[in-house]
């Protein structure tokens, strides 16, 4: 399906100004599609109206998953599979394991944090991206505004957007799918 | 106003410089054509690189009697060398973790660098454990794998195995944490990109990333639990390369002071490896407005506080030793002092223990031709280090009979020559096609540490003994 999206972009000169201009934007009634920045704009998540991530709870979880296979691990190896007099130590030398018991619940949750932060934000190796405007990974902050999703008119989105500050209101059309 | 810094800080970013500044004069140096000066150092590490390599080679080939390693000394160069590296590559993820953690801004400018030196540091010190393991091919033996001897299992009971697990853990988050936070960065050099090719190459690397709210968002949180994870991983990893020694009966090493003595130590030649590559960095990309003194002069301060550590860690050995009353350790320390390897023990006390107090003095503190001169005496001085706690412990067994003095061969400096060829080979393609500073953390600094907006703290307009609120 090639039905193209139409949407209004704004373009800011500060990340302040920005900031401003998504809380009055949103408070005038008009749905925002997305904020592109080049560094991340602290308390816009909130303006914007992001729910709070779960990506802790999920490295805690993958955290926990690390530590228990490594339990098991040297549970398995040095106590049941084969167990060996090493030093008059006890099979199961629980001190001597805490280190790749350790090393492990960080590897795990390393790894399985960063990657569904990948799977999640859709960024994989070939995905490509959707650009407002190729300066919003410059010095520019994006405001997109999908102009089928909101009541107002494209002039009373428009004007919403200049009153704020914004220096640029663009037209950019986007395939449905990638958008 | 998002950030607020105090009046009295110095400025982070000087030249009054705009967003657009930071990625021109970042990128510029991955967007143009190599210089010629990169040209030269590149073919220089490239050469060393190759002699270091047949050196590795004839080790493999011909076995590792080519060292100089005899029944007494069996662990000298290979092992110092090791942990040299990787006490260097400590350095990066301390930038990246704990001052993210602490809140150091100034961290911005230095981390993408200092990561990437963490990196090579890890590999070089690597290659020393696929050297030492004599036949290369069989390194995968340290893994727990199931084989057909039993299943035969590592010995989870071995420090060394400890080390395998800590290194290669350190290696892998380290270069994870490297890649997230270059992502943002490389989608900037996509954005950019004139040609095809580089088009391809970094749209491939970038991930298809648009800085969207939702993914910076998400991005911090995934930046601040990587810091608070690597903080107590950093710590570990010398903990444990430090366990090698202290687990160990041999006097000398055997010291319950090894793990915070060790951290400190890799901290200090960490530090003073950054500070080197650092100067040259940004006089060579002239990048003097966004590593400022103050940067290199923090970075000397840290230098201070973890080579007074070290000092106090080697005076409190030496006092340890005496009281104790246990004869082969006050003896191992004597002979460390005043035996035939007195040169090696007064070059590592001098190079780590006075140089470091020069940093009191605030003028030599800020004179980047005392900070690069003090930094490499610092790294010799590190390396001394371990030369000194493993062969002059080794050398003068508990049977007079058997002691004996080690000399590294052709093949030992050789193998050693080839890490450096190796490190600025890897560094040298680093700083060419990746953005050497973290532009969008720079960006993210620049309302409470740049020159160019004005310090906007709110004048205190409360009557005294009023309650302010914010």
């Amino acid at each position: 399906m090639d039905t193209n999206k139409r949407f209004l972009v704004g373009v800011y000169d500060d990340d302040d100004e920005v900031m401003a201009a998504v809380k009055a934007v949103r408070s005038s009634g008009i749905k925002i599609h997305d904020v592109y920045t080049p560094f991340p704009v602290h308390g816009l998540d909130k303006a914007i109206g992001h729910p709070r991530t779960r990506i802790p709870m999920a490295a805690f979880m993958f955290g926990c998953l690390g530590l228990l296979t490594m339990f098991v691990f040297t549970l398995y190896t040095m106590a049941i599979d084969w167990p060996m007099n090493i030093g008059g130590k006890d099979f199961y030398a629980f001190p001597d394991f805490i280190p790749p018991m350790f090393e492990f619940t960080v590897l795990f949750t390393a790894f399985g944090m960063v990657f569904s932060f990948f799977i999640t934000n859709g960024l994989w190796w070939g995905n490509k991206a959707v650009i407002f405007d190729l300066r919003s990974t410059d010095d520019k902050f994006v405001v997109a505004i999908d102009t089928s999703s909101n009541q107002k008119s494209e002039a009373e989105i428009e004007k919403a957007l200049r009153d704020t500050g914004a220096i640029e209101v663009n037209v950019k059309e986007v395939i449905e799918e990638e958008a | 106003m998002s950030h607020v810094s105090a009046v009295v800080r110095p400025p982070l970013v000087t030249g009054g410089k705009s967003y657009h500044d930071i990625t021109e004069d970042v990128c510029r140096q991955v967007e143009g054509k190599p210089t010629a000066s990169w040209k030269i150092v590149f073919g220089i590490s490239t050469i060393v690189l190759l002699l270091g390599t047949a050196s590795v080679f004839w080790t493999w080939w011909d076995g590792l009697g080519n060292w100089g390693l005899n029944k007494t000394v069996g662990w000298a160069w290979d092992i110092t060398n090791f942990v040299w590296w990787v006490g260097i590559g400590h350095a990066g993820t301390l930038i990246s973790a704990i001052l993210l953690l602490f809140r150091q801004k100034w961290r911005t400018s230095v981390n993408r660098a200092a990561e990437a030196m963490t990196i090579f540091a890890v590999i070089c010190a690597a290659s020393f454990i696929l050297m030492h393991a004599g036949r290369a091919w069989l390194a995968y033996w340290c893994i727990p794998f199931p084989n057909t001897y039993g299943s035969l299992w590592v010995n989870f009971n071995s420090p060394l195995v400890w080390d395998v697990f800590a290194i290669s853990t350190y290696f892998s988050v380290s270069c994870l944490f490297w890649y997230v936070g270059l992502i943002p960065d490389l989608a900037t050099i996509r954005d950019r990109a004139k040609n095809k090719v580089s088009k391809y190459i970094y749209g491939l690397l970038s991930m298809g990333w648009n800085g969207n709210t939702k993914t910076w968002f998400r991005y911090e949180y995934v930046s601040l639990i990587l810091a608070g994870i690597s903080t107590p991983l950093v710590l570990s990893v010398h903990t444990i390369v430090s366990f090698d020694f202290a687990t160990s009966v041999i006097p000398g090493w055997h010291t319950t002071i090894f793990p915070p003595y060790f951290v400190a130590g890799a901290i200090f030649s960490g530090f003073a490896m950054v500070n080197n590559l650092l100067l040259i960095i940004r006089w060579t990309f002239k990048l003097q407005d966004y590593i400022t003194i103050e940067h290199i002069e923090t970075m000397n301060k840290i230098i201070t506080v973890t080579g007074s550590i070290v000092g106090i860690a080697y005076i409190t050995e030496f006092f340890i030793a005496a009281y104790s009353g246990v004869e082969y350790e006050t003896y191992a320390f004597i002979n460390r002092a005043f035996g035939p390897y007195w040169w090696a023990y007064w070059a590592m006390m001098s190079c780590n223990v006075i140089t470091p107090q020069f940093f009191w003095v605030r003028s030599i503190r800020r004179s980047i031709t005392w900070t690069f001169a003090l930094s490499v005496v610092v790294n010799i001085g590190m390396w001394f280090e371990r030369f000194v706690i493993i062969v002059t412990s080794l050398h003068r067994d508990y049977i007079p009979s058997s002691w004996a003095m080690f000399s590294p061969t052709i093949i030992d400096i050789g193998d050693y020559v080839f890490t450096f060829g190796l490190f600025f080979f890897l560094f040298l393609l680093f700083a060419k096609y990746l953005p050497v500073i973290n532009m969008a953390e720079v960006k993210g600094v620049m309302k409470s540490s740049s020159e160019r907006f004005p310090y906007k703290v709110k004048p205190n307009t409360k009557k005294p003994g009023e309650h302010v609120t914010e």
